[in-house]
């Protein structure tokens, strides 16, 4: 039952703490322009005050009960497991990269905003409810419980393992480099900053600490988001709702847009780049020796120029970035070559659809594997265990959505007005670039170089990174460094609250799944939640060790995540709700084979260049992910039936009255 | 307890109800984008209708199918008194 009681409390605790944030921005501010406050001061301030509130929270939540432990007592009402859901699943990717993919690619990022989106109503509709009823405490418990036996836990157990650690890494990778950013600290400290903030959230009180930590980050990181965006659209337009005022922006960007197509100058620079991408190509083809003679031209260089000559520091700095070996030196400059071919063609209209089969094909794959991943994932199913009733995980997918959009129907509008400014740079002279440009190009998030020699900026010549969409848009907007500083803490918030609930999902992965459920099951309940405490220290050490590498590879094996859950995790769950005459048999070889093919078609078309249909690495769940729906009801059909009563749990499953019959209801 | 009839014939107002989301679900994202080169020609306020339907108009979309999901299972629920204890 909710507890109205409760929900009142809540409502009370979580307002005098908003009232609390918004004190303190304007204290800061007023300490900035009063008191002259260095930007570095009020960095520690944005980062360590927050994490000190999401620790104050954990220890607070602190608990050693089970259910406590695994699913935050079953108490969270829908409408804060909604902001909990939706900070949970915004990482620092939502909230730093995805306006400005969408700004760097126009209508083709828009596969993203309604992906990111759409699962929820899947997971609405064909999932939380259920397993709310089911009401156990994780993804394989109820594959356990549907298919009967160990071998679906275990093929569960692996699927989880794989999709969350790698997204975990991803979002500890992102503290580091916010931390480092924020306060100018290297960032291997960052990485062990960001560890600390995520274990203070989760060690003490498991999901229960959790839950209340990411209601807490979300509201930060929410607030965030939208002061910058709204100040700059009250500049623009003098409406502050950026989500309806972008219009002016789209349009003035495609005007812009269309001239620049034809321009002489502009043309003049995409011949350079066009000339380079012809230069690396053959260099490329010409490995290993170009690589050898391109280090020995500049140790040449270097030794040609007398010692205290001023060039020599940038002769050294470009030895330093050589790569190292000829494989570095492949990646390197067949990525540097696929920039070059990019900024060698016209640029194309932002509102407009790929023009190409092959890419509109692209595109609804990964539209499709997104939302599919999305209600596929396990830490995001996991939270819906933890509403008090059925009926509320099914408003709770609406709260959840509710929340998650107020950042996804904003992003639109920091993208057309981030591309719009970038165009506003054409045609001005090099040396009156503003000072957002010459800041974030010192950080190298945004270069522009004069490769003609005109002394103007063309658009050919601007290229940017996507983080500094959102990032920039404080200054872009005239707002004090204070705003820089909470953005910041934002992003810090979003990739927080989502290590938070990976960390939690892989150790009762471990902990409940593996160890309890299939090693000891004799193990007393504060056994249980030790023994779940001390996984998650190890498995926050190991994924934080992971990190510190930061390994390029990282960024795309989130994107993977998503076609690897909607190729095994997903269509189990739902045919195990939906499909009475499912049976273990065609379960478990739907999810080994759709795992498989994924992963093998992952592997050629990352590693070997080989694509069918034009399908990029990132939606290659798109062929597992039919299989796996194909041969489980294939297998299924041609095996015995379930047994009676897995058929009994399935009916009661189905309706939200009574309890729920066999499997492991504690 | 209710009878064998009754709950099945629960189970199929909800089948058919997730049918009619699901439908709704597609052709707002997958049918809107297949056809946005050509709802582009239609601007309003500044904004392409395409683009809009990609940007933000599925998502409000979106969140009226669960609402309206909801709503529509409590009454069911309601009906075939099957809601919670």
């Amino acid at each position: 039952m909710v507890d109205r009681d409760f929900v009142d409390r809540l409502k009370k605790v979580y307002s005098i703490y908003t009232g609390g944030l918004i004190a303190i921005l304007v204290l800061l501010y007023l300490g900035e322009k009063v008191l002259g406050l260095s930007p570095s001061f009020i960095g520690y301030v944005f980062l360590f005050g927050t994490i000190a509130v999401y620790a104050a929270i954990g220890i607070i939540s602190r608990t050693g009960q089970v259910a406590e432990y695994y699913v935050a007592g079953r108490r969270v009402p829908s409408v804060f497991n909604g902001m909990a859901t939706a900070a949970d699943w915004m990482s620092a990717a939502s909230f730093i990269g995805m306006a400005g993919v969408l700004a760097l690619q126009g209508y083709n990022g828009l596969a993203f905003i309604m992906g990111w989106t759409g699962g929820y109503v899947l997971l609405g509709v064909l999932i939380a409810p259920y397993l709310r009823k089911f009401g156990a405490y994780t993804i394989p418990d109820f594959l356990d419980a549907r298919y009967g036996g160990k071998l679906p836990r275990f093929v569960g157990i692996v699927a989880t393992l794989i999709v969350s650690f790698t997204y975990l890494v991803a979002q500890i990778t992102g503290v580091g480099i916010i931390a480092s950013r924020l306060l100018g600290l290297p960032y291997e400290v960052g990485v062990f900053v960001g560890l600390a903030g995520i274990l203070v959230c989760s060690f003490l009180g498991g999901m229960k600490a959790v839950t209340w930590t990411q209601v807490a980050q979300y509201i930060v990181l929410i607030i965030a988001y939208l002061i910058p965006v709204t100040v700059l659209s009250y500049k623009y337009t003098g409406n502050p709702v950026s989500q309806i005022s972008y219009g002016f922006a789209l349009q003035g960007v495609e005007q812009k847009l269309a001239q620049l197509k034809d321009d002489p100058k502009e043309k003049e620079v995409r011949e350079i780049h066009k000339k380079r991408a012809e230069e690396l190509k053959a260099k490329i083809a010409n490995l290993p020796q170009s690589w050898e003679q391109g280090k020995k031209e500049l140790e040449n260089k270097l030794k040609a120029l007398p010692a205290n000559d001023p060039k020599r520091a940038e002769v050294e700095k470009q030895l330093k970035d050589y790569p190292k070996s000829p494989e570095e030196a492949k990646a390197k400059w067949t990525e540097a070559m696929k920039r070059a071919q990019d900024a060698s063609k016209p640029p194309r209209s932002y509102t407009a659809p790929p023009a190409d089969a092959k890419g509109m094909v692209n595109f609804l794959a990964l539209m499709l594997m997104l939302m599919l991943g999305t209600a596929g994932l396990p830490h995001v199913i996991m939270r819906f265990y933890t509403t008090p009733t059925v009926r509320e995980a099914r408003t709770s997918a609406g709260w959840a959505l509710f929340f998650i959009m107020l950042l996804y129907l904003t992003a639109p509008a920091y993208a057309a007005f981030g591309r719009y400014e970038m165009l506003n740079l054409v045609g001005k002279a090099f040396s009156e670039m503003p000072e957002w440009v010459q800041k974030w190009a010192k950080v190298n998030l945004i270069t522009v170089k004069d490769l003609n020699g005109d002394g103007i900026v063309q658009f050919a010549e601007i290229s940017i990174h996507p983080d500094m969409v959102v990032l920039a848009t404080p200054e872009i907007a005239g707002l004090p460094y204070v705003i820089a500083g909470f953005v910041a803490a934002g992003g810090l918030a979003a990739a927080l609250s989502t290590a938070d609930g990976l960390l939690i999902t892989i150790s009762n992965a471990i902990s409940h799944d593996l160890y309890y459920k299939m090693i000891n099951p004799n193990l007393s309940p504060s056994a249980r939640v030790k023994i779940g405490k001390a996984l998650l220290l190890v498995v926050a050490v190991l994924g934080a060790y992971v990190a510190k590498f930061k390994l390029a590879i990282i960024v795309e094996l989130v994107a993977w995540a998503f076609s690897l859950a909607a190729a095994s995790l997903f269509p189990a769950l739902v045919l195990g709700i939906w499909d009475k005459r499912m049976n273990k048999h065609g379960a478990i070889a739907g999810m080994v084979v759709g795992l498989t093919v994924t992963i093998v078609y992952l592997y050629l078309s990352r590693f070997k260049g080989i694509e069918l249909f034009g399908i990029k690495p990132i939606a290659s769940g798109i062929f597992g992910m039919p299989m796996n729906f194909l041969v489980a009801l294939l297998v299924s059909r041609l095996t015995p039936p379930p047994p009676e009563k897995l058929q009994a749990f399935v009916d009661s499953i189905r309706y939200p009255k009574g309890a729920v019959r066999a499997g492991a209801q504690e | 307890m209710l009878s064998k009839e009754e709950l099945e014939g629960y189970w199929r107002e909800n089948r058919k109800l997730m049918w009619i989301v699901l439908v709704v679900w597609a052709l707002v994202s997958y049918g809107a984008a297949l056809i946005s080169g050509w709802l582009n020609r239609i601007v309003l306020l500044g904004f392409p209708l395409g683009y809009y339907m990609g940007a933000q108009g599925a998502l409000l979309v979106f969140l009226l199918l669960i609402v309206f999901y909801a709503k529509r299972m409590d009454e069911t629920d309601r009906k075939y008194r099957v809601e919670e204890d």
